[in-house]
């Protein structure tokens, strides 16, 4: 990796063409209705004292530059800046630039609290994009409730949870699982899994999902569920343990520093995609560069959106990408849903001609966005998207071949009946 | 219903899985047994020397596949020996600026070291950027070798194993067969004495330090080939470190030989016939006991008092 810091691309017009812009608008300034006809008043969209001035609006960005999580909060910084300088070069939202406030949490979670608050009270900012693991959305989340602010929050995560001032533009686990697990049944008939997380919230959850529709709905059987804490280096046992078991199918929430030490033993152990299936549901794109994809090759992992997505939307998102952050960086999963908030917050501005929280939130339900990387993606009611979800097969390169798409877009079940 | 050959070769790759889970924690803290053991420094930055050694390995990696690929094959020889030579130099630095003035006190050392390991943290993440990385390795070390029909031995476990089995002999002999060596052990049982019979104390306590740091860079090096490392690496390692060479007993070599060997199996095995979390629960609480027992740990110099 590149020594360089998420910060060296701040989405500032160069000088010039600022200047040019400052030209450009002279004219205007004789005819103020023409120029007030392009952009409303600020009195009129912004009732409740948000920093928003004639010709700006300001929203927080709120995520760990530093500390261990940086590792996987850098592409979502990334791309929601990108996605904040395509709306800024189409001329912004409702006439207004957006200027952001970047805080950094720091992978620490009181730390995110702190600044979500700072960003509302201090900052008084439209809106937030930010957090990315449960962890920091659980401590931003009273924050935001009191003080009524508004948070597009882009990891897939566990569910169970809804509340009016988040948008959750990834997936909640029984979107990501269950439809995999279908797949996995019906068309490589598996019957037996084993279930391997890391020992927190999300991988307990969603392996808790995966047992009961395993055992509930598709009759088949776990034959192991284990749990390593986070970090973890030596899975020799567990290996030797998949080894003696021989199930259908290995289930693999793993996350982090441990995932590179799991797959590289799996492989050093003989334990390759000929021999052995395996499903994950926490390695994208991001996490291959640290595993090698040589490392885990044939594996499939499920996901709602993949780098290597063939369509038009895609193919436009993920050359912008490399031109502004070099021709190495990689898309995954979350990066793509971070992309998605400020154009979902931008379409719900414009609907609701207002950029008052309580207005946004109204206009928000049932919003689609056509133009998303991963296709077509609605908003619903419950506040988290509707979308298809994929499978895909883990290249040499580090990249994905899709080999599955659900045929429909999945809605999404924060609470899902059944499953807790 | 399982059949019996494959249950011998699953018992025999779990033996051998121990043992690798023992030659890792041993090279581990063989760095920090002799600086810990024999000097008494409680050094907090020793992680950090481990994760020095990692990416001296994986910048050697960068280079060679950009400028030499034809090296790939050797390159890991190269990227050790440059691994320690950048650890020992590192520490005789750290020595120099900070430890010798603080061998009267054992706790501001604690202090300065976790200092130091804060330091070196942010040091790696300017340098490296936040992203954990892994060198890309030889092909010959990656893959695993079959003695026997359904027996994989990992191929990098087999390597880390005979770094570790090196090292450990080398120092073994460095201590008991060389001047040095005496003049460490020398100096560990009467640093007063040892000064009044002509040893250099102060240059013993800096090459002893320099020699552990750099141990721990070759440990980082040999890590690589079976995980990944970040700017935040060196924490993880840090508290099986001690727990390694506490639970051995402090001043003895062979007391951290052994105890890497006693955890290890308790976690492999463990492991085996459990959940993952609940055998870290038992390995831990097993030492706790053990150590409530034995406070010395499993062994101890006797010295006549």
């Amino acid at each position: 990796m590149s020594g360089k810091t998420p910060f060296d691309n701040a989405p500032e017009l160069p000088s010039r063409r600022r200047l040019a812009l400052a030209f450009a608008s002279l004219p205007l300034l004789g005819i103020p209705a023409l120029s007030r006809a392009a952009a409303p008043a600020t009195s009129a969209i912004n009732t409740t004292g948000l920093a928003i001035t004639d010709t700006e609006v300001t929203v927080g960005q709120l995520h760990s530059a530093t500390g261990t999580m940086a590792i996987s909060e850098t592409g979502s910084i990334q791309s929601e800046r990108l996605a904040i300088e395509q709306i800024n070069a189409m001329g912004g939202i409702l006439g207004r630039k957006i200027k952001i406030v970047q805080e950094d949490g720091a992978s620490d979670w009181p730390t995110f609290a702190e600044k979500a608050r700072k960003l509302l009270v201090s900052d008084k900012v439209a809106t937030v994009f930010g957090c990315w693991t449960s962890a920091s959305r659980k401590a931003v989340l009273p924050v935001f409730e009191k003080e009524n602010g508004l948070l597009y929050y882009p990891t897939f995560y566990e569910g169970l949870e809804q509340s009016k001032n988040v948008f959750y533009t990834g997936q909640e686990a029984t979107q990501q699982i269950l439809s995999s697990l279908d797949w996995l049944s019906r068309e490589q008939k598996a019957r037996s899994f084993y279930l391997i997380g890391s020992d927190y919230i999300w991988p307990r959850t969603s392996n808790k999902i995966a047992r009961k529709h395993i055992e509930n709905v598709l009759k088949g059987e776990v034959v192991g569920e284990e749990y390593y804490p986070l970090g973890h280096t030596q899975f020799g046992s567990l290996i030797n343990k998949i080894k003696l078991k021989k199930p259908d199918v290995v289930f693999a929430v793993v996350v982090g520093g441990s995932n590179v030490s799991f797959y590289k033993q799996l492989k050093a152990a003989g334990v390759t995609s000929g021999k052995q299936k395996l499903l994950t549901i926490s390695v994208t794109e991001d996490e291959l560069l640290g595993i090698g994809g040589e490392n885990a090759e044939g594996f499939w992992s499920c996901m709602k959106y993949f780098q290597s997505l063939d369509n038009a939307n895609n193919k436009k998102f993920v050359e912008a990408f490399k031109a502004k952050y070099g021709a190495n960086a990689v898309v995954g999963d979350v990066t793509q849903a971070a992309y998605l908030g400020p154009w979902l917050w931008k379409m719900a501005v414009e609907k609701a001609g207002s950029f008052d929280v309580d207005k946004v939130v109204a206009a928000s339900a049932g919003l689609e966005f056509k133009e998303a990387p991963e296709g077509y993606v609605k908003i619903d009611p419950n506040h988290h998207l509707w979308s298809k979800t994929r499978i895909a097969q883990i290249r040499k390169d580090g990249q994905f071949d899709v080999i599955f798409e659900t045929p429909e877009l999945i809605k999404p079940d924060p609470f899902p009946k059944g499953y807790q | 219903m399982e059949s019996f050959s494959d249950l011998g070769a699953i018992l025999l790759m779990q033996g051998f899985n121990g043992l690798s889970v023992f030659s890792v924690l041993l090279l581990m803290a063989l760095g920090l047994a002799i600086i810990f053991g024999q000097m008494g420094v409680i050094n907090m930055a020793h992680g950090e020397f481990l994760a020095v050694g990692a990416y001296c390995t994986y910048l050697c990696s960068e280079l060679v596949q950009q400028y030499a690929p034809g090296l790939m094959p050797a390159y890991f020889f190269v990227a050790i020996a440059f691994a320690f030579a950048v650890t020992f130099s590192l520490g005789w630095l750290v020595e120099w600026l900070m430890i010798r003035h603080l061998y009267r006190r054992p706790l501001d050392t604690l202090l300065a070291t976790w200092g130091l390991s804060l330091v070196l943290q942010q040091t790696l993440r300017t340098l490296f950027g936040p992203r954990e990385v892994s060198p890309t390795l030889p092909d010959w070390l990656m893959g695993s070798w079959q003695p026997l029909d359904g027996v994989d031995i990992p191929i990098n476990g087999l390597f880390v194993m005979s770094i570790s089995i090196l090292l450990t002999g080398g120092l073994l002999l460095a201590l008991y067969r060389s001047t040095w060596g005496l003049h460490v052990r020398a100096t560990v049982q009467n640093r007063a004495m040892s000064g009044a019979v002509g040893i250099d104390t102060k240059r013993v306590d800096r090459v002893t330090f320099s020699l552990g740091c750099g141990i721990a860079g070759i440990a980082g090096a040999a890590f690589t080939t079976i995980g990944s490392t970040g700017p935040t690496s060196g924490s993880l390692y840090i508290v099986d470190t001690f727990l390694t060479v506490v639970f051995g007993g402090a001043a003895s070599l062979f007391g951290t030989i052994a105890s890497a060997f006693v955890i290890a199996q308790t976690q492999s095995i463990s492991e085996f016939f459990m959940t993952g979390s609940m055998a870290k629960v038992l390995t831990l609480s097993a030492i706790v006991i053990i150590l409530m027992l034995r406070p010395q740990g499993l062994f101890s110099i006797k010295v006549r008092k």
